[in-house]
């Protein structure tokens, strides 16, 4: 029988991501949470390179770069397909979740903005990526999601960001995924949290919350 | 008849990846060579994200990002091919690809760079990189990433490798050295003499005078 573990932390965008393509897939796997600040010995076995989650091992194989692991897991198991089987299609597809994962190093410049000047940059940054989007990504009324009537690959990715983003707005009192600003976008990614797996699979808002601001007190206070 | 085009910078690793697996398939296809310093409004068009090269035209349609276009290139002509078929191999050629454009921005940042103090450290980082596929990838003995014959990964590596022998002429400082990459450059050494890969390498001098001539302008602009 196949094995799957995912090593993770729960409030990561990178290992929702994968948490997310396994739920959607149906596909039963054992997750490890790992601490940040006192990772697991496996960890630095199975990604001595980076030494971070997410790290999927499948029959003990291990594979990291979330990216990487959810378009693997969608060739393992194709039913449910995530990703577009046009070849163009799923081009465009992996440019826009690299897109995506590009969004985070402005959230995390924002997480740990210590002043506002940096607060303000940071935000600046994170709207520079959702105009992009904005502008590129809704031209075709007719879909709902990046992936149809469905959602796929592209709505995940984008999604763990901007669930990413809405803990910020709640921690820092702040707004922005305005939807003045990115109406498309905001609508988007009301209804991408409405559906039924997201949502089941949702980090809990106050958890995520209190998890920011011990992180924002640990790190900043160290640094 | 099927349409290809690739707008790129001759010089440019991340189009020469583009270029090679192209020559490595035997597509033909249309150069189109970009003006860094005056981007025709095609690229920006078609790349109005980036706004940058390689853009690859397929029938109309662009695609942009030197390894994404590899393996688009690879389903549609998959002949001679580069993409591993076991998903697990298939995987790691990606972390390995996505390895090599991390090695690309610590060579961009070491180019870039003033030749002072910073030089070191940028040094540092670049040698950080390769030391990591020298102690990780060599393990079995193979010729190339790909085994006997080249694949994503070779190509990969291998432009990003002729870079950095350009920087070495144009900073005037040993990057690439034999004692401390030894499987590295055997494997550079090995992946150059490819004839179709030698026959598509630009030309050494003519890279370091365009590559030092770009940095100059650069640097007195920032």
């Amino acid at each position: 029988m196949t094995e799957v573990k995912l090593h993770g932390f729960w409030y990561s965008p990178f290992t929702l991501k994968v948490k997310w393509t396994l739920e959607l897939k149906g596909i039963p796997y054992e997750n490890i949470e790992e601490d940040r600040f006192n990772m697991s010995v496996q960890i630095f076995q199975y990604n001595p390179i980076y030494k971070r989650t997410p790290i999927l091992v499948h029959d003990g194989k291990p594979l990291c770069e979330s990216t990487i692991i959810v378009e693997y897991i969608d060739q393992i198991w194709p039913e449910n397909p995530l990703f577009p089987i046009d070849s163009y299609e799923r081009a465009l597809a992996r440019f826009w979740i690299k897109y995506a994962d590009d969004m985070v190093s402005a959230i995390r410049l924002l997480a740990l903005s210590s002043n506002s000047e940096e607060q303000v940059k940071a935000i600046e940054k994170i709207w520079e990526h959702l105009r992009v989007v904005e502008d590129r990504c809704f031209n075709d009324h007719e879909k709902k999601f990046f992936g149809g009537d469905t959602i796929n690959i592209v709505d995940i990715a984008f999604g763990s960001m901007v669930k990413f983003i809405t803990v910020l707005e709640d921690a820092l009192e702040v707004k922005i995924l305005e939807y003045e600003k990115f109406p498309h976008f905001h609508l988007w990614y009301n209804n991408f949290k409405n559906v039924p797996i997201i949502k089941e699979n949702l980090p809990d808002q106050d958890k995520m919350l209190a998890f920011l601001k011990f992180s924002r007190e640990k790190l900043l206070g160290s640094s | 008849m099927t349409e290809v085009k690739l707008h790129g910078f001759w010089y440019s690793p991340m189009t020469l990846r583009v270029v090679l697996t192209l020559k490595l398939k035997d597509i033909p296809y249309h150069n189109i060579e970009e003006d860094r310093f005056n981007k025709s409004l095609e690229l920006l068009r078609y790349n109005p994200v980036y706004k940058r090269t390689p853009v690859f035209v397929h029938n109309g349609r662009p695609l942009c990002e030197s390894m994404l276009i590899i393996e688009y290139i690879d389903e549609i002509w998959p002949h001679n091919s580069l993409v591993p078929a076991d998903p697990y191999e298939r995987a790691l050629a990606r972390f390995w690809a996505k390895y090599a454009d991390d090695l690309f921005s610590a060579v961009v940042a070491f180019y870039l760079g003033n030749n002072g103090e910073e030089k070191e450290a940028n040094i540092e980082k670049v040698w950080e990189h390769i030391m990591v596929v020298e102690n990780k990838c060599f393990g079995d003995q193979k010729k190339f990433f790909g085994g006997d014959n080249i694949n994503m990964v070779d190509l990969a590596f291998g432009p990003i490798v002729k870079t950095i022998f350009t920087i070495e002429d144009i900073l005037e400082v040993k990057v690439l050295k034999d004692e401390k990459f030894p499987h590295f450059l055997s494997w550079y050494n090995n992946f150059k003499e490819v004839p179709i890969i030698k026959e598509n390498l630009p030309e050494h001098e003519k890279m370091v005078a365009c590559l030092k001539f770009i940095r100059e302008k650069r640097l007195a602009s920032s």
